[in-house]
């Protein structure tokens, strides 16, 4: 079937309307971390004056952007972990027993994924303060208190996803396995694991992205020592000065490995994801 | 979900001669032992925090009772009272927020669904660079939220950015260099800089949908005469009306909750016309240290999107099993 005039004539349109859209950020962010703070001091220009590097040089000691950058790493990846390995033994027992209490298990891992985070952040708060006052565990200002709240947005997506997933691996599989003999858990890691993986892939991308991104729990559950990336840039700002090359400097530093990542993965994540909505 | 029954649930399992005498007990607590992680983790992450949540908001809750938090006083219903009362400025303020949110979430759902649909429409044939639009298109969306919403409040900064050197120094659209980030512009800008980190969203989705519509169908439509607008109407809609269905629903629910753009956008100053609800509800709690009436909105709030979501849910799946019937 061929193109009519008018098809490519809407297809120009939309394609230079929104890279234009997209990129403009882009190319603000990658030209201005090469400009001398003078250069984005005198009004915005197109181009730098001259290209420097320093920036990236310097962001490591205006903040301390190391220490960030391992707070955020440490959690992020904690999370990560702990909600895929949870939500992949939930999901398989959802996904191939009927047993009591599914249902219910089900409709609040559904509910609870649509909820406000504001909604859990105070009385979660509150809740660590008191384990704290009580037991003397201290949670508020540490990663592991952050890692739980991260498990919030992440688990319940996963476990979600993950049913989906594992309701398309054909049974026979897992009976195949039972009869060579093998007990539930090697038919998990040997059979569904291996038939999921890009669904697990997927659920991992996602728990990563959200527990990267997150600002809110991490502004109020954190301390100086326990800061993450995304409440440690905002202090690049002085009261004389915003150091805007070092920001910008430093947020495309922790970007690139994340949209890499993720870009790589792409494929993976766009399966997973739809697996569940087209349904 | 599938109803098939599982493997080892079946009444009568396969006989075989050598089979070894069934293990009933490990077999029904197997599925018990893998769930309770998951189920330890939902009651700490969810069910008490929002019982708690739910308790909070008929306690008095300020400043004085934070540490001591369980012996705060009963006070029934005052913080919703409080939160509510339009002769105040809490009930203003918050009514403010939320029909601020209200035209916020419409606009950014309205408008990244219409660019993530153009864009997957636009791409749906095969073309030279199709890929790098594709990938192009795509990285907003895998971009972590501070570091995007920290470049466009440079842009949008009065004497720096590139919005007003474009708009005022190269294009003269505007005369005098205005503010984006106080006063009434701040509703446009945190719209703005919603719809780029969420379009792609929609784009993606829409592209998976358009995969599983197949291609004879827009061949034998075009033998029939229809054109690429009728074709989008009749064929490309209504085949991705299940993608369109949750992901409505997903959208609506993240942009009306949405806390960290305006958060990283605006600083804690936020201007009264980028008040957004979940933003809001943080200030009125962690400003004021008033975590019972922060409790009665937030309370309000899930209210509120519950409603609206079981609104959708009844008359999309209604309008489904009538097309079914």
């Amino acid at each position: 079937m061929r193109e009519t005039t008018g098809e490519k004539i809407f297809r120009t349109i939309v394609l230079i309307g929104l890279t234009l859209f997209v990129a403009l950020p882009l190319y603000v962010m990658i030209t201005t971390s090469m400009k001398p703070l003078g250069d984005v001091q005198a009004g915005f220009s197109w181009l730098p004056s001259t290209i420097t590097f320093q920036p990236f040089i310097e962001m490591w000691s205006t903040v301390p952007l190391a220490r960030y950058f391992m707070n955020s790493l440490i959690v992020t990846l904690a999370a990560t972990l702990l909600s895929v390995t949870v939500a992949t033994l939930a999901a398989y027992a959802v996904s191939r027993w009927r047993f009591h209490g599914r249902g219910p298990f089900m409709t609040t891992v559904l509910s609870t994924q649509m909820f406000p985070g504001v909604l859990f952040l105070l009385p979660l708060y509150l809740i660590f303060v008191n384990i704290d006052t009580m037991f003397g565990v201290p949670l508020v200002g540490t990663r592991i208190g952050l890692t739980i709240t991260y498990l919030t947005f992440s688990l319940p997506f996963a476990i979600w996803m993950l049913v989906g997933y594992f309701d398309g691996i054909p049974r026979e599989l897992d009976q195949a396995g039972k009869v060579d003999g093998a007990g539930n858990l090697t038919i998990l890691l040997r059979i569904i694991l291996p038939a999921a993986r890009p669904g697990i892939v997927a659920v991992a991308i996602y728990a990563f992205m959200t527990a990267w991104g997150e600002v809110l729990f991490a502004s109020v559950l954190t301390t100086e020592d326990t800061r993450t990336l995304a409440v440690g840039l905002q202090q690049y700002s002085t009261q004389t000065n915003v150091y805007w090359n070092q920001v910008l400097a430093a947020s495309l530093a922790v970007s690139i490995p994340v949209v890499a990542g993720f870009l790589m993965m792409q494929k993976n994540f766009v399966a997973g994801l739809t697996a569940g909505a087209v349904k | 979900m599938s109803s098939l029954t599982a493997p080892e649930d079946t009444t009568t399992p396969p006989k075989r001669p050598d089979a070894r005498p069934p293990r009933r007990p490990r077999r029904h607590l197997f599925p018990y032992l893998i769930i309770a992680p998951a189920v330890l983790l939902e009651l700490l992450i969810h069910i008490i925090p929002m019982a708690t949540g739910f308790w909070m908001s008929f306690v008095e809750l300020t400043k004085f009772f934070i540490r001591r938090w369980l012996e705060a006083p009963f006070v029934g219903l005052e913080n919703y009272s409080i939160a509510i009362d339009l002769n105040t400025p809490v009930g203003q303020e918050l009514l403010n927020s939320f029909l601020v949110t209200v035209g916020f979430t419409a606009l950014v759902v309205g408008l990244s669904w219409g660019l993530g649909m153009a864009a997957a429409v636009a791409l749906q044939r095969p073309f030279r660079g199709r890929g790098v639009f594709r990938t192009l298109f795509l990285i907003p969306y895998a971009l972590p939220l501070y570091a995007s919403v920290i470049t466009w409040n440079f842009m949008l900064q009065r004497d720096t950015g590139v919005i007003n050197h474009v708009l005022v120094d190269q294009l003269g659209i505007l005369e005098d260099a205005p503010f984006w980030l106080i006063g009434d512009n701040a509703f446009v800008s945190v719209v703005v800089v919603a719809i780029w980190r969420m379009w792609p969203f929609a784009f993606l989705m829409f592209m998976a949908g358009l995969q599983s519509i197949p291609g004879e169908l827009y061949e034998a439509s075009a033998i029939d005469g229809a054109g690429p607008t009728r074709q989008w109407r009749s064929i490309t809609l209504p085949m991705l009306a299940p993608v369109n269905q949750t992901m409505l629903l997903v959208m609506f629910l993240w942009v009306f909750n949405d806390f960290n753009t305006p958060y990283v956008l605006f600083g804690s100053a936020q201007p009264p016309a980028g008040d957004l609800i979940s933003f809001h509800i943080y200030n009125a709690s962690f400003l004021s240290w008033d975590f019972g009436v922060g409790s009665a909105m937030s309370v309000l709030l899930l209210l509120f999107l519950l409603a609206v979501s079981l609104v959708y849910l009844y008359f999309t799946q209604w309008k489904k099993e009538k097309r079914n019937a």
